[in-house]
């Protein structure tokens, strides 16, 4: 091999190497899911490749396909009231496969703001919005998010008038929560596909607003 | 289905109880009173679950809704705001059982 590489520091000055994920040693709760999932695979639950396959299919999942849902429910008033009912079955109509634990998606209107949070960990509606940010997971967020929404609200640059009720809703247990966001101003002529990319995922979050064009 | 003890509507309370384990009321609504906003349906209990013991039994799953006002005394924002939470059954008991005693 040639030492073709060339050392723009000079010698004696040592560089900070970026760590290996092996330089921290793995929490109690890492491992466990490692010696867990091994053993699912050695007891033949499941193979290795089918393990593999299902991260592939969580990790190809992202926001797009919720700002897909918002859109149509933007433009269509009878989706809207299937999606606010059902939104797994919604979601199919539009080919997306939301999963099958049970989304419910809330309705911003011009007296409510919804937000979400999950107290107790990160339970988040993965298959319809792609994998959580990491704010979404601190600490910080979870606890603050309830105790002092508006505050967050603000820091994330939202401004929610005091004339609106902010509805935050902690997603403990079975189900999981998309906010349908109100539809800005300005927006009369964009196509549906236009909509979407007005969507993030931090409103459907409910921690932020789409904007509006006219901005 | 069976039949959910706490109707639609209906002032409810989660238990002021410290069990340790796995656990799915929040801890800072314990002994909080709001009123139940949807009726969900019954899920296994996800308590006993946890530890492999599930025996086929299903608990009714709510969603109670507070008032945060209610919920923080010293709440900074405006009084309408509300917090949504889902509960289990084994978790909730009538508001008033608290205000009585």
């Amino acid at each position: 091999m040639s030492d073709s590489h060339e050392h723009s520091h000079p010698h004696g000055q040592p560089h900070p190497f970026q760590p290996d994920i092996e330089d921290t040693p793995l929490t109690h709760h890492q491992l466990l899911e490692l010696a867990v999932g091994e053993l699912l695979m050695e007891k033949g639950i499941f193979t290795g490749d089918e393990f593999r396959r299902t991260l592939e299919d969580i990790d190809s999942r992202n926001p797009a396909d919720g700002a897909k849902v918002v859109a149509r429910a933007w433009v269509d008033p009878d989706f809207k009231a299937r999606l606010l009912t059902d939104t797994i079955s919604a979601a199919a109509e539009l080919g997306v496969d939301a999963g099958t634990i049970p989304i419910m998606t809330v309705e911003n209107t011009p007296d409510v703001h919804n937000v979400i949070v999950c107290t107790l960990c990160s339970c988040y509606p993965r298959l319809l919005l792609g994998l959580p940010p990491d704010w979404y997971k601190s600490r910080a967020y979870r606890s603050r998010v309830v105790r002092e929404p508006r505050k967050v609200l603000a820091e994330f640059g939202s401004k929610i008038p005091d004339s609106v009720e902010v509805r935050v809703h902690d997603s403990t247990a079975e189900l999981r929560y998309m906010v349908l966001p109100m539809r800005p101003e300005g927006t009369d002529g964009l196509s549906e596909a236009d909509l979407a990319k007005l969507v993030s995922r931090d409103c459907m979050v409910g921690v932020t607003l789409p904007d509006s064009p006219l901005k | 289905m069976n039949e959910p003890r706490f109707p639609l509507g209906a002032a409810v309370q989660i238990r002021r109880a410290w069990p340790p384990g796995h656990v799915r009321a929040p801890w800072y609504l314990r002994g909080c009173s709001g009123s139940v906003c949807h009726i969900v349906g019954e899920f296994g209990n996800p308590e006993e679950m946890a530890y492999g013991r599930y025996d086929g039994t299903k608990l009714m799953l709510y969603r109670v809704r507070f008032r945060q006002s209610d919920v923080w005394p010293d709440y900074a924002g405006t009084p309408q705001d509300t917090l949504e939470v889902e509960v289990y059954e084994n978790w909730l008991e009538p508001a008033q059982a608290e205000a009585a005693a």
